[in-house]
């Protein structure tokens, strides 16, 4: 559904981030992006969704296609048309309208009222907390319900595929579970393609269908969650975990420092 | 060839000159600007003194603006209290005009200050606003109100005396040259290293993200109108070496179109770079001076564009303020910088 190909992003014309990037993201499936701070994770929704621009930054090599057919040099409202929508990191509700009025603004593509409404239950649906809040401002909501709002915000779309850029920043775990319960849901059942970028690897790993690992701006690694979880390097370095798989303890740390092993 | 600029001991990162290049641009633009006046002609050495006046009110206003994150639309009434307190100190008092120019920047860092205490409350356009009451209230005080118009003259323009120094008239063009380079320098390198001091830090940390300086203890009141403060002093300078120089001061120089340029002057130069305030002004300076020199030569050439000329004039330096606006919003400094990048790095730029 979502291919990019070797590509390259250059900021400022100086600083490169991605460095022959290449992932693939499948029909109805969820997509897990993984990798430490400043990867390149972020960069990498940026430049599906076409919002390079503002932080002047260019996709200068490769090619993004999307349903078979490139959008690499189009515009971020264009790509939405399309059916792309990114959950941007940290939440960025409006927050001076009401959650109603933030749902509908989510729903700008969709010119059909009677369909809107429909949606509004949709989500609502979802998120029964937003139900209670409907006609709250959005700024004076909690952490986690401004995080479910940015969430059913991207539903009222209709998105074909949703781009989630860490959805638990910030949130308590048990909210975090109720989150990516939710996303699982949807994808399941509206059918939306979700690609996940997400620090919390063993959640992640948990419901995605397929995740790669990137470092550096490229991608690392890639498989299957079950495989990804085998791997003695993701343990170490994503789970913390040891061979025995039980929790590392910082003694062992003084000892023994295992090196990434792609990075040689 | 150079790959990138390392830094060993701290002192050396906190230097302003990295490198030998860096030295040797420094001493050639020193070079050139003692060489100047003793090649130019009155004309351009008048144009000089203005870029190099408005230079050090830019810089004023970017230390306000660029630095600390405030607006201000009184810019021109603080070029005027400036002007104005020069020169009735000197006309009245009697005071020399080197002593009254050292007064009037205090005085006008004082009305600054006064002004700018609205900003503990207000932000943005709402500040904008604030300050654009400052430009009306002085304005009308210069004008209007009677103790002081006693003074300034109101409406009528007032005469200075005329500056002398060990017996040498001063506001000659070439004499005033020295003057203003004196200035400038003065003010170049006091606003240049205020950022590097524990003041000047808390000004660029109120600009980036106020809330979190006050959680470090800056003291928001304080440094805001401290910012006016100092902003206005060096505005004030700029005021007053307009009075000496010109010999007289009418209040039309100060009006909210001032303020303006000024604002152009420091957004197209670079807001928040103190060398980008004096491309600017010399930017501004000088468009509008070959603008006409432009429409001098072409009016003698068709006769019938003559009459069109000052609105042709106005349309064109609109445009370009707004071409510049599109293709550098960071402005001339970001520009030069880009060149200067561009040599360094080539041929791999990441």
């Amino acid at each position: 559904m979502l291919a990019l190909n070797n590509i390259e992003v250059i900021y400022n014309d100086v600083i490169l981030v991605l460095k022959g990037m290449s992932m693939q993201v499948g029909e109805g499936q969820i997509v897990a992006l993984l990798g430490s701070n400043g990867a390149g994770k972020s960069t990498t929704l940026k430049a599906v969704s076409g919002l390079l621009k503002p932080e002047d930054g260019a996709v200068t090599d490769g090619e993004i296609l999307f349903l078979g057919q490139r959008i690499d040099r189009l515009d971020a409202a264009d790509i939405v048309r399309r059916g792309v929508f990114q959950v941007m990191e940290g939440r960025r509700v409006f927050e001076h309208l009401t959650v109603e009025e933030n749902l509908r603004a989510g729903a700008y593509t969709q010119r059909d009222a009677r369909r809107q409404t429909q949606d509004l239950e949709l989500v609502y649906g979802y998120f029964p907390r937003l139900l209670e809040r409907r006609q709250q401002t959005a700024g004076y909501l909690s952490g986690g319900e401004q995080q479910m709002l940015a969430i059913g915000r991207a539903m009222m779309a209709h998105p074909r595929l949703m781009m989630l850029d860490e959805p638990s920043l910030g949130l308590a775990p048990l909210l975090v579970e109720e989150i990516f319960r939710i996303i699982r849901r949807i994808n399941q059942e509206q059918k939306t393609t979700i690609l996940l970028v997400e620090q919390n690897a063993r959640l992640a790993l948990a419901v995605a269908d397929y995740a790669y690992i990137m470092e550096n701006g490229r991608i690392v690694l890639e498989g299957a969650p079950a495989q990804l979880q085998e791997n003695a390097d993701v343990r170490e370095f994503y789970l913390g975990l040891t061979d025995v798989g039980t929790r590392k303890s910082y003694r062992d740390v003084k000892h023994y420092k295992r090196r990434k092993r792609w990075l040689s | 060839m150079e790959s990138g600029i390392f830094h060993t001991t701290y002192q050396r990162d906190m230097a302003l000159r990295h490198t030998p290049a860096q030295w040797v641009r420094l001493a050639l633009v020193v070079a050139a600007a003692l060489a100047f006046p003793f090649a130019a002609n009155n004309y351009w050495l008048t144009l000089a003194n203005q870029i190099g006046i408005a230079a050090i009110g830019a810089i004023g206003l970017n230390i306000l603006v660029g630095f600390t994150g405030q607006i201000s639309l009184g810019q021109g009434a603080f070029l005027a209290v400036g002007a104005y307190s020069a020169g009735i100190l000197t006309k009245q008092l009697g005071i020399p005009w080197y002593a009254s120019t050292v007064l009037a920047c205090l005085i006008t860092a004082g009305v600054g200050a006064v002004f700018g205490m609205p900003a503990l409350r207000l932000k943005g356009l709402y500040l904008a606003i604030a300050t654009l009451a400052a430009q009306e209230i002085i304005e009308w005080g210069i004008l209007q109100w009677e103790p002081i118009t006693r003074l300034t003259g109101g409406v009528e323009a007032m005469n200075v005396p005329r500056p002398t120094l060990f017996g040498v008239r001063m506001n000659t063009d070439f004499n005033f040259y020295w003057v203003t380079l004196l200035c400038l320098a003065l003010t170049v390198i006091l606003a240049v290293n205020l950022f590097r001091t524990r003041t000047g830090r808390a000004f660029v940390a109120i600009r980036d993200q106020d809330i979190a300086a006050e959680v470090m203890g800056v003291d928001l009141f304080r440094y805001k109108v401290l910012a006016f403060a100092v902003s206005s002093a060096f505005v004030g300078l700029a005021g007053a070496l307009t009075a000496h120089y010109r010999t007289i001061i009418s209040w039309e120089r100060f009006t909210l179109e001032t303020s303006i340029l000024y604002l152009a002057m420091i957004i197209i130069g670079g807001l928040g770079s103190v060398s980008g305030s004096i491309y600017g002004a010399a930017f501004m300076t000088l468009l509008p001076a070959i603008l006409q020199n432009l429409g001098r030569s072409l009016g003698g050439t068709v006769p019938n564009i003559a009459q069109q000329i000052p609105f042709l004039q106005q349309g064109v330096f609109g445009l370009v303020i707004i071409l510049f606006l599109v293709f550098e919003p960071e402005g001339i400094a970001k520009m030069w910088r880009n060149v200067k990048d561009y040599f360094r790095l080539w041929p791999f730029s990441y």
